[in-house]
């Protein structure tokens, strides 16, 4: 266990090098986020809610995505892929740890990272822009952050898996990409999900990308009422678990047929 | 007998699918494709014991790296037996990897951005190494090596030379029995080289470490290696000790001569007729090299008739090096028996 901390530890070591870029990057996050906050309001006009969720909630919604998104957000699909095609994978194969667990790590690490020194500063500027709410229930941050970390947890296992995915398909830039909208897209950033229409919404239920944003969003604005709340936790964690498997799958045939580039 | 490396009839095959030229080409291979079946390894048998220290030689493209990976269980073999440290490297594989050190001198396996002691710490971590041994141990390696002031620096800004000596550490940080250097020596200075040389030397006294090493500077094998096995096109094709290899190939004597004036070849050939010898020319005109059979007679009778017919200004009689060796079996591809 000791070396997963490390891990994050020394990612964390690395982002804390880099991190100018970062403060560009709340900038743009708040651009984000105020040209939603103008859209819904024009889309609200008078009305007092939408799908149940007033304007004061929809904005809070946009934000608390937006942030959330910098903490399960990570690029590690791009760094599997990096690392295969530079064949620096068999430096991976001879280390006495699972290469998966400590991409997740690294992942982790980096959030970890991004929550701290962008999602809490950008939230407070917001904050002061925006008219957005702060829940004062205790439980309902409670609920949240155990939301967010299966967000983690479940958007770092598609990287996983679009990562791996490099080792039988050598190029796959262009499935990195289309991953990414697709997850912007059905996760609720953009769009809450309650917004589809209901047949789309029967769709999501059997698919993983609501428990990457839309649920903890829904927690945090308090939008879940109840055994709702319940309920989306267990749906992130089936999630998490069912996951496993395809990528242990994937994982075992990757290594057995892998070929490293380059001598 | 125990081996730590025991290997049967290794064997690696790459697929690879050719693709036709053209936009027509390029359309019937969306169909059918030409598979070409390579192979790498063909049919390896080696077998090495606790502290021996082998070289491990042939061309490019003979299937050394080839090898390496699939000993260190990074490539999958198409079939044959592999038994390293008494494991199947395939099977095991966590408890495998510790215990082996690898440093493949052409990719590094120190993280670029942090700080050469951070990739060392993370390391420790990974291999569980306990603090007293670390700090004992790791003082003595980094000393030895010359790394020192190196510690604080991020890997990028390292120079090839300096980023060796630390893969070299690095690879070391859990003590393995068995140490896989492919290619450690590619790109470095004399110093450097006579540096890491020593260190091996070193740690094979100190804890009996096995190594296996691959290299094109055969002055690394002739420094190390007591034993050094011969790869051709997959295949060994020498495989004992380093001695025997020069006494049944370099028989031959050299002499070196530094004329006063230039030389002809046609001059030369026909002072020595009679003789075996060959003729090179050096850098210039004026020198010239005889190889000749090791034989006092003709030697004497070489430089007698030579020295007899023109100046000379300077001549050295030297034995035919191992790289000369080493060329000319590339070259013929086979060992001549002694
Ligand atoms: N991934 C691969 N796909 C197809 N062929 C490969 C692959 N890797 C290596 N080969 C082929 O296998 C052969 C052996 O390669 P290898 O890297 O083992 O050579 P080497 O002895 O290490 O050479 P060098 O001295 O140049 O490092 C070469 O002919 C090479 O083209
Ligand atoms: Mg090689």
């Amino acid at each position: 266990m000791a070396k997963y901390m490390e891990m994050i530890r020394i990612r964390f070591l690395m982002m804390l090098a880099y991190r100018t870029n970062y403060y560009s990057g709340i900038l743009i996050y708040s651009i984000n986020i105020g040209a939603y906050y103008f859209l819904w309001s024009a889309i609200y006009g008078d009305k007092s809610s939408i799908q149940d969720l007033s304007i004061v909630q929809m904005t809070t919604y946009i934000a608390v995505s937006w942030m959330a998104r910098a903490f399960y957000f990570n690029n590690i699909d791009r760094e599997i892929a990096l690392e295969i095609k530079e064949g620096k994978v068999a430096i991976e194969m001879i280390r006495p740890y699972n290469y998966l667990g400590m991409k997740m790590m690294q992942g982790l690490g980096e959030g970890v990272f991004r929550l701290l020194f962008f999602s809490v500063p950008g939230m407070v500027i917001v904050y002061f822009i925006f008219p957005i709410q702060f829940t004062t229930h205790p439980a309902t941050w409670i609920y949240f952050l155990i939301s967010i970390l299966l967000s983690f947890i479940i958007n770092t296992q598609i990287n996983l898996l679009t990562g791996i995915a490099t080792f039988f398909l050598f190029n796959n830039d262009g499935l990195i990409r289309a991953k990414r909208v697709v997850i912007d897209l059905f996760s609720g950033l953009i769009l809450p999900i309650s917004f589809f229409p209901v047949w789309a919404q029967g769709v999501m239920d059997y698919l993983p990308f609501k428990g990457i944003s839309y649920i903890s969003s829904m927690i945090f604005t308090e939008g879940f009422h109840g055994n709702e709340i319940f309920h989306g936790l267990l749906n992130q964690t089936l999630w998490a678990l069912v996951l496993f498997i395809p990528i242990q799958l994937l994982w075992t045939t990757a290594k057995r047929q892998l070929i490293v580039q380059g001598g | 007998m125990d081996y730590i490396i025991d290997v049967k009839d290794l064997r690696k095959e790459f697929t690879s699918h050719s693709s036709r030229s053209g936009l027509k080409g390029a359309f019937r291979d969306l169909f059918t494709r030409n598979y070409t079946i390579k192979t790498a390894v063909n049919d390896v048998s080696l077998q090495i014991k606790k502290g021996e220290m082998v070289g491990y030689i042939g061309e490019n493209g003979a299937g050394k790296s080839t090898t390496i990976k699939m000993l260190t269980g990074i490539l999958t073999p198409t079939s044959g037996l592999v038994r390293v440290n008494g494991m199947n490297p395939h099977k095991d594989r966590e408890q495998f990897v510790r215990s082996i050190g690898v440093v493949f001198g052409q990719r590094s396996q120190l993280w670029w951005d942090i700080a050469v002691q951070e990739s060392f710490r993370l390391l420790k971590k990974v291999y569980n190494v306990p603090d007293e041994f670390y700090n004992t141990h790791m003082a003595d390696v980094i000393k030895t090596l010359g790394i020192e002031p190196l510690l604080d620096k991020p890997v990028r800004k390292l120079s090839l030379g300096q980023r060796m000596r630390c893969e070299l550490a690095a690879a070391l940080i859990h003590n393995p029995p068995l140490l896989f250097l492919d290619e450690p020596t590619i790109g470095l200075d004399v110093l450097v080289k006579l540096r890491i040389r020593e260190f091996l030397k070193e740690i094979n006294a100190k804890y009996g470490t096995t190594i296996l090493l691959t290299t094109h500077d055969l002055s690394d094998i002739e420094a190390l290696c007591e034993r050094v096995i011969m790869l051709d096109e997959g295949q060994i094709i020498y495989d004992g000790a380093l001695r025997k290899l020069r006494e049944n190939w370099g028989e031959g004597k050299q002499i070196q001569f530094a004329f006063a004036e230039e030389a002809t070849h046609a001059e030369l050939q026909s002072l020595t007729q009679g003789h075996l010898v060959l003729w090179e020319q050096g850098g210039n005109a004026s020198n010239w090299t005889a190889s000749v059979e090791n034989n006092e007679d003709i030697i004497s009778a070489v430089i007698g008739r030579v020295v007899g017919a023109k100046k000379i200004a300077d001549l050295k009689i030297v034995e035919i090096t191992t790289e000369e060796i080493i060329r000319n079996i590339y070259e013929e591809g086979v060992i001549r028996n002694g």
